[in-house]
């Protein structure tokens, strides 16, 4: 029994390691980091002394590939981005062509664009922030609200046929009109979505351990945050009530009421609780424009952009014509330089086209807020524990397929 | 404030009752409690499939008009809409006594698809003007061997005693 202490006493860990930090290389598949980043954190303890971030391994080249793809080819691509709210992006690059060639859009397309697109911001800011919850340590809410989620991709699939990666609308409208089953589906979301929500929000907005847990994890100034270009919830949730939809209303944003909620500090609490409210506000405005809703076409009456219907390709020469020179990508466009931008679910993701009259765009720029978050990641995480960190990430809602496009 | 209609959200500050953490937990055991009684959210997979929509854009087939013969022309409008490159094909001229195999007088011989590269995106159906390839709301089965997933006519032609339906997909465009 002696001997057996004396050994323990002589291979214990040694004393003067204060001293030396320690790397840990977080990623590049951690389980707990949602994605493929490659954080190399040098810890003093259990402390981030300093962190290195490297990215582009899931980098897919979209903007070089989007220079030999026809206009309406390139929205494929934009699902792959955010790919926790595909109908943002797809719709928001629909919206950038129509603004390239000025084309007026039909009252109802944009009211049937707002509700899909709230859908989708809705089902983004669920995964968010059920995924931070999981990240501390409370599986169940996520559960919950999954199913709600799984309800917006029925609804999603009744209108364009996929779930993820929907590749909705097309360029002047949608390429079918909601149907009835999608409209059922709709009305039972809208009404069973706020009682699983409220379950949801006892669980943790007012719970001490969570509160504990996450308040003051991650701040950044508002000052910072403005510096490093954020936007979004992040943005508002530092107190600056940025909001692309009322900044630059598009797609008949004007017309609906809707609150910006912000917070305070800028920590993961704040986002946390800017995203519950902000679920609350994109439901209200799908209320909104159900009851708003005006009659019309689905599609604006573009012939030179948007595909004709099959009996017309058959019996009328013109509709024949252009449809093969729509699939062609023969279809004239105008060169210009346009950016055009839409409040995506976690900030504002623009799009900067050059067009030089060519079949497809000369050059094509994404504005990925999650690739301007990723920067001030170090920052935000320096001093703080290890598990901070992971909370930190998730809650800034990084995603991999945006964030490498 | 930049919009005058921005609202704080976030309270910090904890109450006394907020502060004993008790209640907060007996509450979100009892929201924990009343979802033991509530119908299952899950289904048993293989045995039990979720019902998909109509337009669900899965496995692509390719038709044959109502006497059997086979609508493509392989005009190639597939190809060239197809994002992912997947779809290659080859064309040959109709023989005599072939009328009753081929609509058109100039038909695919050889036409694949790489079910490895496809996205699903549906832009070849949108794209054919014989109203020849359609999606499925079939999907694609896992395989072994890469060369597997490349799916010839064998596999894509519609069966003449095995008819889909695809008439609720047609709607699509019609005004």
């Amino acid at each position: 029994m002696d001997n057996l202490q004396k050994n323990i006493t002589e291979n214990k860990a040694v004393d003067n390691f204060d001293n030396k930090l320690s790397t840990l290389n977080l990623g590049p598949t951690h389980p707990a980091t949602h994605g493929i980043f490659q954080n190399v954190l040098k810890m003093d303890g259990e402390r981030i002394h300093s962190s290195e971030q490297t990215l582009g391994y899931i980098h897919r080249a979209f903007e070089k590939i989007a220079e030999r793809r026809p206009y309406n080819q390139i929205r494929p691509l934009t699902d792959r981005l955010n790919y926790c709210s595909s109908p943002i992006n797809n719709i928001g690059w629909d919206m950038t062509v129509e603004k390239l060639i000025g084309i007026e859009i039909p009252k109802r397309v944009d009211y049937l664009r707002v509700i899909i697109m709230e859908l989708a911001r809705i089902a983004d800011h669920l995964i968010c922030n059920s995924v931070i919850a999981v990240d501390t340590g409370a599986l169940t809410g996520f559960t919950y609200v999954f199913q709600e989620r799984e309800r917006i991709y029925e609804i999603f699939e009744e209108i364009c046929g996929a779930r993820l990666t929907t590749n909705i609308g097309r360029i002047g409208g949608f390429e079918r009109d909601f149907n009835e089953t999608a409209n059922k589906k709709l009305k039972l979301f809208l009404k069973e979505f706020p009682k699983r929500f409220k379950d949801f929000e006892t669980l943790l907005c007012r719970n001490r351990i969570f509160m504990d847990r996450i308040i003051n994890v991650g701040p950044i100034s508002a000052e910072r945050a403005l510096n490093y270009g954020f936007t979004g919830p992040n943005l508002r949730a530092a107190g600056i009530d940025y909001d692309v939809r009322a900044m630059n209303p598009y797609s008949s944003y004007q017309d609906f009421e809707f609150k910006i909620p912000v917070g305070e500090n800028g920590d993961t609490f704040d986002r946390f609780m800017v995203r519950q409210e902000e679920i609350k506000q994109s439901l209200s405005i799908i209320n909104q424009a159900m009851d708003m809703m005006p009659e019309g076409p689905y599609h604006a009456d573009v012939p030179e952009f948007y595909l004709p219907p099959k009996t017309d390709v058959y019996t009328k020469m013109e509709a024949l014509i252009y449809h093969f020179k729509i699939i062609m990508g023969e279809t004239k466009v105008p060169e210009g330089e346009v950016y055009f931008s839409v409040e995506g679910a976690n900030g504002e993701l623009g799009y900067y086209l050059i067009s030089d009259g060519g079949r497809s765009p000369y050059r094509l720029h994404f504005r990925r807020p999650c690739f301007i978050y990723y920067q001030a990641f170090s920052e935000m995480i320096k001093g703080a524990l290890l598990s901070d960190a992971i909370v930190t990430m998730s809650s800034m809602n990084v995603i991999a397929g945006e964030l490498d496009a | 404030m930049l919009s005058n209609r921005s609202i704080k959200v976030s309270n910090k500050k904890m109450t006394f009752w907020e502060r004993i953490y008790l209640p907060a937990i007996i509450g979100g055991m009892f929201v924990t409690f009343k979802h033991i009684f509530k119908k299952k959210a899950t289904i048993k997979y293989p045995e039990q499939k979720r019902p998909v929509s109509d337009v669900y854009r899965g496995k692509h087939i390719l038709k044959r008009d109502e006497n059997g013969a086979e609508r493509c022309t392989a005009c190639g409008l597939c190809a060239v809409a197809c994002p992912a490159e997947a779809i290659s094909m080859i064309a040959s001229e109709r023989k005599m006594g072939e009328e009753n195999l081929y609509r058109e007088e100039k038909y695919a011989s050889v036409y694949e698809i790489n079910m490895l590269r496809c996205i699903f995106c549906g832009l070849c159906e949108e794209a054919c003007p014989k109203e020849a390839i359609f999606l499925t709301t079939e999907l694609v089965p896992p395989f072994l061997e890469r060369q597997d997933f490349i799916y010839g006519k064998d596999r894509l032609v519609e069966q003449v005693d095995k008819r889909v339906d695809v008439s609720k997909r047609k709607l699509k465009h019609t005004v």
